[in-house]
């Protein structure tokens, strides 16, 4: 009989479905940083000077910037000089609808599941399609202006909405908040806008899909997301890239504005390829996501199923400055083989009776590396804040690692703040348990793992949530002995 | 129903590979009860792991054949689903995931393995109500996380409930009795015989006799060191009871001077 360590080598061996890539005519910067690369994707989005003006600043003051060392991951340092910055499928002309759209791009998406026209009908999901640096195609969008809403590219967003852009973008996540944000708030090429108006309820789920195709490519993503007073809208993002031996960067920054008795909820599936067994490529998803509850009683809601990347390094957070204002952040963060996650929250309560949820489900299998970071601060004038976090890691074998560090900054007496936090291992024990049960390893992975990330996939839009288990799943398989 | 013929076993120790069981005969019959007896380490337990396919443990000679099978060509999951069923010893807790969600699945990757459709929910939980009951089970326990938090008693008499919702050929019971005071054990021991039929048959593991007051057995083997030293007949507890183990040792000193 094989020994659980065999077991757990040989069989880790699940194939990352979405590895294959597409050859597509490209239209490709050179390598490297300078002024004139941000001039060039400036202009070649045909962008009004004050965004180009706004990259060149973030620019400057990215180059005074150095790289955060505090997350607990390791890797070789990064040549900033060695990534392409913009790469775009070449178009021959504007698109007027989708059957216009380059037959390989569609095919690149229909082999991702994510059909851009007529299922997408049937689930009612208007999706907005990101391919390397450009946004490809945006679905429904006739019938959401009918309501008010926008949803376009980042790009369209630019030229058409500028006031809205121009007041709105980096008011979250400020071109200086950390490294890659800077990095990002100056090449940053596409990416999503979402404007919801006063007292609408958003009819159908937006969606934006993000693939990562060109090689020595960067993914620089920029999402922008604004419900007025009284509004409400579900966002989702899902991620995949082709498998390729160098490691790719994706620093996107996305920014959440929730005026009064607004609510959005955000959800993300990322599969970013994740590395071979050995750690080998992978993405590097170096990303900031904010939003501010800026009016009273609004609610923003982060929910992630973090499974692919080979590092993870995000923290979606919450500033409560609306009196009455709500923040959640449900989590669940696999790791196998090599992968390491640095992932968590921030939940800043200014605003009074504020009140914020954190729960967090890290997974660890292989010789995986998963880490929960989160700060809950509550300030001097936060009245009667109340915050709970549950943080719970689940161990698979002996070779991975979980970590948690919680922070709390608590300014103000009134404020009642609860953390708990469990961990649990699947071992040899459980897994011969559920085996003589008759339920075969794999089966028991999905059944443990779906049980222990409930509270987490509830919170995701129903036929994501089982493509979620799926994926976590897939992610697992073999990986305990 | 299952016929072990001269079953070797080793298991991987610290100081290398030892044998455990050194040549097991047994014949078990639909429809009997057999009892194991034997002091702590004469390999009662290890019996029971390797018919279940357990890691660590190495078979070096001889064949177990389960209703015209080759049992330990098979996979643990495959022999569970060809009807062997093990109630454990030290039953394991799975948070966060419930009773009912654990046994459907079970019920259901048994049926697939046999080319039938999934259970439908109404059928299911009708069994379920049925099946608790019998073995005199709170309902309330099978929403609750497997075996979290529960008593040794509890966890004890949900094995015994997960074996009536499995309906299995053949069961072995890992000592079942210890740790549980006479009443739990009174109400184990009802729900087995409650479940016992003409077609299935049972293996009762067990270091002290009591279980099989409840449980009476068609036949008692003595195991001691790796190897069936006595059979005879439910008396052969009862004698047991009253001079302990030491004859035994005994006999075989004297067997070996």
């Amino acid at each position: 009989m094989a020994k659980e360590t065999d077991i757990l080598e040989s069989v880790t061996s699940s194939e990352y479905k979405y590895g294959f890539s597409t050859d597509l005519e490209m239209e490709t910067a050179p390598k490297g940083l300078n002024e004139d690369i941000i001039k060039l994707i400036s202009h070649k989005k045909g962008e009004p000077e004050f965004m180009l003006e706004w990259r060149l600043k973030a620019y400057k003051k990215w180059l005074d910037m150095t790289e955060p060392k505090w997350p607990n991951v390791t890797y070789p340092r990064i040549d900033f000089n060695d990534i392409i910055y913009y790469a775009a499928p070449k178009q021959k002309k504007k698109l007027g609808s989708l059957d216009e759209l380059d037959p390989a791009i569609k095919n690149t998406y229909d082999r991702l599941g994510i059909p851009l026209e007529e299922q997408l009908i049937l689930a009612g999901v208007a999706v907005d399609a990101v391919l390397d640096s450009v946004s490809v195609a945006t679905t429904y969008k006739t019938k959401l202006a009918e309501l008010g809403i926008i949803f376009c590219s980042m790009s369209e967003a630019v030229k058409d909405h500028t006031e809205l852009v121009k007041k709105y973008l980096g008011s979250v996540v400020p071109q200086t908040d950390n490294f890659y944000a800077a990095l990002n708030s100056a090449v940053f090429t596409d990416g999503s806008f979402v404007y919801i108006p006063k007292g609408v309820r958003c009819p159908m789920e937006l969606s934006t899909y993000f693939r990562i195709n060109a090689e020595n490519t960067g993914q620089f993503e920029r999402t922008l997301v604004i419900a007025d007073e009284g509004s409400y809208v579900s966002y989702l993002e899902g991620c995949t890239a082709p498998m390729r031996d160098e490691n790719q960067l994706h620093a996107a920054v996305v920014e959440l504005i929730a005026m009064k008795d607004a609510e959005i909820k955000y959800s993300t599936v990322q599969n970013w390829y994740p590395g071979d067994h050995e750690g080998k490529g992978g993405i590097y998803n170096f990303v900031t996501k904010r939003g501010i509850c800026s009016g009273d009683n609004s609610k923003i809601s982060w929910t992630q199923v973090e499974t692919g990347s080979s590092i993870t390094w995000k923290y979606p957070s919450v500033i409560l400055k609306g009196d009455y204002s709500v923040g959640e952040f449900y989590s669940v963060a696999l790791t196998n083989n090599r992968q390491q996650a640095d992932t968590g929250t921030k939940m800043i309560h200014l605003g009074k009776n504020t009140k914020s949820r954190i729960v967090s489900k890290g997974i660890s299998a292989g010789k995986s590396n998963n880490s929960y970071r989160g700060l809950v601060q509550v300030n001097k004038r936060a009245e009667n804040a109340r915050n709970f976090s549950q943080c719970d890691s689940l161990l698979m074998g002996d070779k991975c690692g979980a970590h948690t560090f919680p922070y709390f900054e608590i300014n103000n007496k009134s404020a009642h703040v609860e953390h708990e936090a469990t961990t649990s291992k699947i071992g040899e024990d459980i897994m011969f348990y559920c085996n003589q049960r008759g339920i075969s390893e794999e089966d028991a992975v999905a059944l443990i793992v779906n049980g222990y990330a409930k509270e987490v996939l509830n919170q995701l839009p129903m036929e994501f949530a089982v493509e979620a288990q799926k994926l976590l799943a897939i992610s697992l398989e073999g990986s305990v002995g | 129903m299952i016929t072990l013929k001269d079953l070797r076993a080793t298991v991987e120790t610290e100081e290398g590979k030892k044998e455990i069981l050194k040549g097991i005969n047994l014949q078990i019959n639909a429809g009997e009860v057999h009892a194991i007896m034997g002091p702590n380490g004469s390999g009662k337990s290890t019996l029971a792991s390797v018919l279940t396919g357990r890691e660590g443990y190495e078979v070096t000679g001889g064949s177990v054949e389960f209703e015209g099978n080759d049992l330990l060509e098979l996979e643990p999951e495959e022999r569970a689903q060809h009807g062997i069923f093990l109630a454990f010893q030290y039953p394991v807790e799975i948070p966060g995931v419930s009773n009912t969600n654990f046994l459907k699945t079970a019920i259901n990757e048994i049926r697939k393995s046999k080319g039938m459709e999934p259970m439908s929910s109404v059928e299911f939980l009708k069994m379920m109500k049925e099946k608790a009951k019998l073995v005199g089970l709170d309902p309330s326990m099978t929403s609750r996380y497997v075996n979290v938090g529960f008593s040794g008693g509890e966890k004890k008499r949900n094995e015994i409930f997960q074996l009536a919702m499995l309906n299995p050929k053949f069961s072995i019971l890992d000592e079942t009795d210890s740790g549980l005071d006479i009443d739990a054990l009174k109400a184990v021991a009802e729900g087995v015989i409650k479940l016992k039929t003409n077609d299935n048959a049972f293996l009762v593991i067990t270091h002290y006799q009591r279980l099989l007051n409840f449980i009476v057995p068609d036949f008692v083997h003595v195991m001691f060191d790796g190897r069936i030293v006595k059979s005879g007949g439910k008396e052969l507890a009862l004698h047991l009871e009253e001079n302990g183990y030491d004859w035994i040792t005994d006999m075989k000193e004297t067997a070996e001077a």
